[in-house]
């Protein structure tokens, strides 16, 4: 194993821990000391406006994105570093892959693997990474696909699907790798409105099934009715945060109101 | 009006004395022109294999982080595409005269391999490696941009699943790399083809070129052993051209929406055999 520093209350830890993380762009700082636990089986949803730093925490959360300050733990290790003393190592590209196994992925764009088949993207991480035989791979995969409501599509390649079923193979693709923690991205941004609902659909069943999700949305219906957490963020700072349906129906902050007024 | 012309011309020339037909018929299957173009073959082959191999490595290695790397492959590119291919293999030409013996092995220890670099042999090798060397330049900066021409998000997707550097250049990047990839590399092996008359700058000169030359050196017809050479280059690209539109076909899958013959077939199959036939049942 790889040498992993414990989050001092590792024990039953959060799924994700941030403690005054920040993270900066050359002199541009996008995240200004964010404070966030996220607990297992949760749902989050992080809302606010584009610019105020909520897709930059979700690729820190993976470390597709390296922070500049503080300390962020998910299931109770520190993501992406040790620590030494006071000051943090980045780990080497090969311990972090390792830790990114356990995290799947959606983007706003989906990211599918054009060359390969849907059936093919669910299987490359699986076999090429954590050494399942084929055979399994691909039987995960089908199930996987069923459950996402896209059987008979296996051997159809990415440009042969729609934007909601590209999105639903790559939600398919992501779970392949059984993760404990899965990111959102926008998932549903860049889809026809008509659909959006095919892609919230997979998302709830995963939800039900009591997942650890993160999700970066503008779907407030979505967050209203899944989520066990909704944060507002602005200007790379956690503005409020706390029970979807409150938030919503009653925030305390000026900002959030203005913001809510604006998209609900 | 073009075709007519082209007919004017092919029937002037076919009638032209000049041309001597009779001489090109006697010359065209000479054992000594088909030796030739075999051995231009093999020297094309073994120059692209390595200027691709090469041209690879270099092409990674400039985009990698680490600077050393990056310096040495922007070094290297500087000079083997700043100076004539022509200059390079007469270079490797005096390489004998510069290093008269070359072995491997340990340093003022034992040696495990002895090459004998004056004969023959050493002058396709040379021929292979200078052509090779320079092929690589030119390789590395097709790679390139063909690695640059896959999104960035490719290379996230692959990450975010756990993938390592070196699995996401090889099973993500570089598949999808190969479509921006191969029809300039088509060009580049057509052009190699051609430039292999240079090594007579070795010198070797047993390649097709320098094989017609001889013999026109001999019995003084320069026009129909040129015609012979050209025949012949121009079958061996025709050959070249119906591989590389076969393996642009095997590297553009998914690049279209349309359905490709077997999942067609597949489609056919599944609706069942009555309906497969697209006629009313």
């Amino acid at each position: 194993m790889t040498s992993v520093a414990k989050d001092p209350s590792a024990d039953g830890a959060p799924m994700v821990r941030a403690v005054a993380v920040e993270k900066s762009f050359g002199g541009l700082q996008v995240l200004k000391s964010i404070d966030l636990t996220i607990g297992r089986g949760e749902v989050t949803c992080l809302v606010g406006p584009s610019g105020s730093g909520k897709t930059t925490f979700l690729r820190c959360v993976n470390h597709l994105e390296q922070i500049t300050g503080g300390r962020l733990y998910v299931d109770g290790v520190l993501m992406g570093y040790r620590e030494r003393g006071d000051k943090l190592h980045e780990l080497h590209p090969r311990d972090a892959a390792k830790q990114r196994r356990d995290i799947g992925m959606v983007f706003q764009h989906f990211n599918l693997f054009p060359h390969m088949t849907a059936l093919q993207n669910i299987i490359e991480a699986p076999t090429r990474v954590r050494k399942v035989s084929k055979a399994e791979a691909v039987e995960t995969a089908r199930s996987l696909l069923s459950r996402v409501g896209l059987d008979g599509k296996e051997k159809a390649y990415p440009a042969q699907l729609s934007g909601g079923q590209q999105q639903r193979v790559a939600i398919a693709r992501a779970l392949a790798m059984k993760p404990k923690l899965m990111l959102f991205d926008e998932p549903t941004s860049a889809l026809d409105p008509e659909l959006v609902g095919e892609v919230l659909d997979a998302m709830k069943e995963l939800a039900n099934e009591g997942m650890t999700m993160v999700v970066v949305t503008h779907e407030m219906g979505f967050a209203r009715e899944v989520a066990d957490q909704l944060v507002f963020m602005d200007g790379g700072v956690v503005v409020e945060a706390g029970d979807p349906r409150a938030v919503l129906a009653n925030p305390q902050h000026e900002r959030t109101k203005a913001f809510l007024s604006k998209v609900l | 009006m073009v075709l007519a012309l082209l007919v004017l011309f092919v029937y002037g020339a076919a009638t032209n004395d000049n041309y001597q037909w009779d001489t090109y018929r006697k010359y065209i299957f000479d054992r000594r022109i088909s030796e030739g173009a075999w051995v231009t073959i093999q020297v094309t082959f073994w120059s692209m294999l390595l200027g691709i191999v090469l041209g690879v490595i270099l092409a990674v290695m400039r985009l990698t982080p680490n600077p050393v790397l990056q310096g040495v492959s922007w070094l290297y590119l500087w000079i083997f595409r700043g100076t004539p291919v022509y200059v390079q293999l007469v270079f490797w030409g005096l390489f004998t005269s510069l290093y008269p013996h070359m072995a491997i092995g340990v340093p003022f220890g034992p040696q495990f391999i002895h090459l004998d670099i004056q004969g023959v042999e050493a002058a396709f090798f040379f021929a292979c490696l200078g052509l090779g060397l320079n092929e690589a330049g030119y390789m590395a900066e097709i790679v390139r941009a063909g690695i640059q021409s896959v999104g960035e998000g490719q290379n996230e997707a692959a990450t975010a699943l756990g993938m390592s550097w070196g699995q996401t250049m090889r099973r993500v990047v570089l598949p999808q790399a190969m479509r921006v990839i191969i029809p300039p590399t088509g060009n580049e092996l057509i052009s190699m083809l051609k430039t292999t008359s240079l090594v007579v700058a070795i010198p070797l000169s047993t390649d097709l070129y320098n094989q017609q030359a001889q013999i026109s050196g001999v019995i003084f017809r320069p026009i129909p052993l040129l015609m012979i050479a050209a025949t012949w280059y121009l079958a061996i690209t025709s050959v070249l051209m119906v591989g590389q539109y076969f393996l642009e076909k095997r590297f553009a899958r998914g690049a279209s929406r349309k359905l490709t013959g077997r999942q067609l077939q597949a489609l056919a199959d599944a609706i069942g055999p009555g309906h497969a036939a697209g006629g009313p049942t």
